[in-house]
């Protein structure tokens, strides 16, 4: 790793011009969709059909998609020679400031990494309730100040739509379905909708961008948020638990156990062949 | 849970309009729980390059096919009706192409 490198941004160090957000507040949304993408993609080959293994790998597609984008924005915003890879092979975890829950494996607590342990209940759970909070989120930032990042906001908006449209009707499946996946869906519901209140506790990035008029004031979508994950989650027969007051933080770059091992798998290629391309 | 869960989903065929075609055109076939499903399904396993515009899902069970066994009484038949392709006819230069 090399110095520039090594020196890309912990969150809110760069000041932002009036009318843009900062490079913190892009690395928020490029790192949530990096990691979720390249946890997704976990899936590639071991889906639970044919049909729905193509589905989620183009779910990932999309969200690397999106992270390529942010992180291009970014770099050519941080100059010193940051690029896309940089940003997203030579940080390490502590520098990600994605949300925790996208990091998170694909099975409940106490349970084993084989991928024999992954549950599609938790998959499907974790993309609902992420592609119900992007769905408003890029829809704001359509009407960003900032027009670079209102025209990623446009291209991704179609995308997260898909992916909630998605999410959404599994969740009923599953919810709505045989015993087994009824409990299964609940299970999951009741293991990470404790991490969805990381979404509301605006970050530093976050507060600056909302003041520099180009980022969106998360706590004005929640009720929003509530409707969307009410209606399905009835529709679904399954109940929302009680949230028990933590917060995680990872969009402060405090992160779980878990994106260490993620980033390892992602990074380590490029880091034994730095500048490598094929 | 009103009916039992199938143990395997039942088939469909999938017909896919392109951007330039006027038909939707027969692309293959998927599995899938119901025709809504289908429909998503057949987004991402046949429309990932752009293929099309316009998605038709029908149930494999709802198609009677010809038997290939009674293919020679079926068409054989016509192999010897070339009089039936209008080629044999001369067209007037003012036509133009048809």
């Amino acid at each position: 790793m090399n110095a520039t490198q090594a020196s890309a941004p912990l969150g809110g160090s760069a000041p932002n011009a009036v009318g843009s957000v900062g490079v913190a507040y892009l690395l928020h949304l490029a790192d949530n969709a990096v990691v979720l993408g390249q946890r997704n993609a976990e899936w590639c080959g071991h889906g639970p059909i044919l049909e729905e293994d193509i589905a989620l790998a183009n779910v990932s597609l999309d969200h690397i998609g999106q992270a390529r984008l942010l992180y291009q924005l970014a770099a050519a915003r941080m100059g010193g020679g940051a690029s896309e890879d940089s940003l997203a092979y030579f940080r390490d975890e502590t520098a990600f400031r994605n949300y925790t829950l996208l990091e998170l494996p694909h099975h409940g607590p106490l349970v084993g990494y084989a991928a024999s342990d992954r549950d599609y209940a938790v998959t499907i759970v974790r993309n609902f309730f992420y592609g119900a909070l992007m769905v408003l989120v890029w829809d704001a930032l359509t009407r960003s100040a900032d027009a670079d990042l209102a025209a990623i906001a446009a291209k991704s908006l179609k995308e997260a739509r898909y992916h909630l449209h998605h999410a959404a009707d599994w969740v009923v499946r599953l919810g709505d379905g045989t015993d087994e996946s009824h409990a299964r869906a609940q299970a999951a519901v009741d293991h990470l909708f404790r991490y969805t209140e990381e979404f509301w506790l605006p970050s530093p990035a976050e507060t600056e961008a909302v003041a520099s008029g180009a980022g969106v004031d998360v706590a004005s979508l929640r009720a929003a948020w509530d409707a969307l994950v009410d209606e399905t989650l009835a529709e679904a027969t399954l109940r929302r638990p009680a949230v028990r007051g933590y917060v995680p933080e990872g969009k402060l770059g405090r992160h779980s156990e878990h994106l260490g091992y993620l980033l390892g798998e992602m990074q380590g290629l490029a880091r034994a062949h730095p500048g490598a391309t094929w | 849970m009103n009916t039992p869960a199938l143990k395997e989903w039942p088939l469909w065929e999938v017909f896919v309009r392109s951007k330039q075609g006027l038909e939707h055109k027969h692309c293959g076939s998927l599995h899938a729980a119901d025709a809504a499903q289908a429909l998503h399904m057949a987004r991402d396993v046949y429309t990932r390059r752009q293929e099309g515009v316009s998605i038709w899902v029908v149930p494999s069970a709802a198609i009677t096919a010809s038997n290939p066994d009674d293919k020679g009484e079926l068409f054989d038949p016509a192999a010897d009706k070339i009089y039936r392709h209008p080629t044999f006819y001369a067209i007037p230069d003012e036509v133009g192409h048809m």
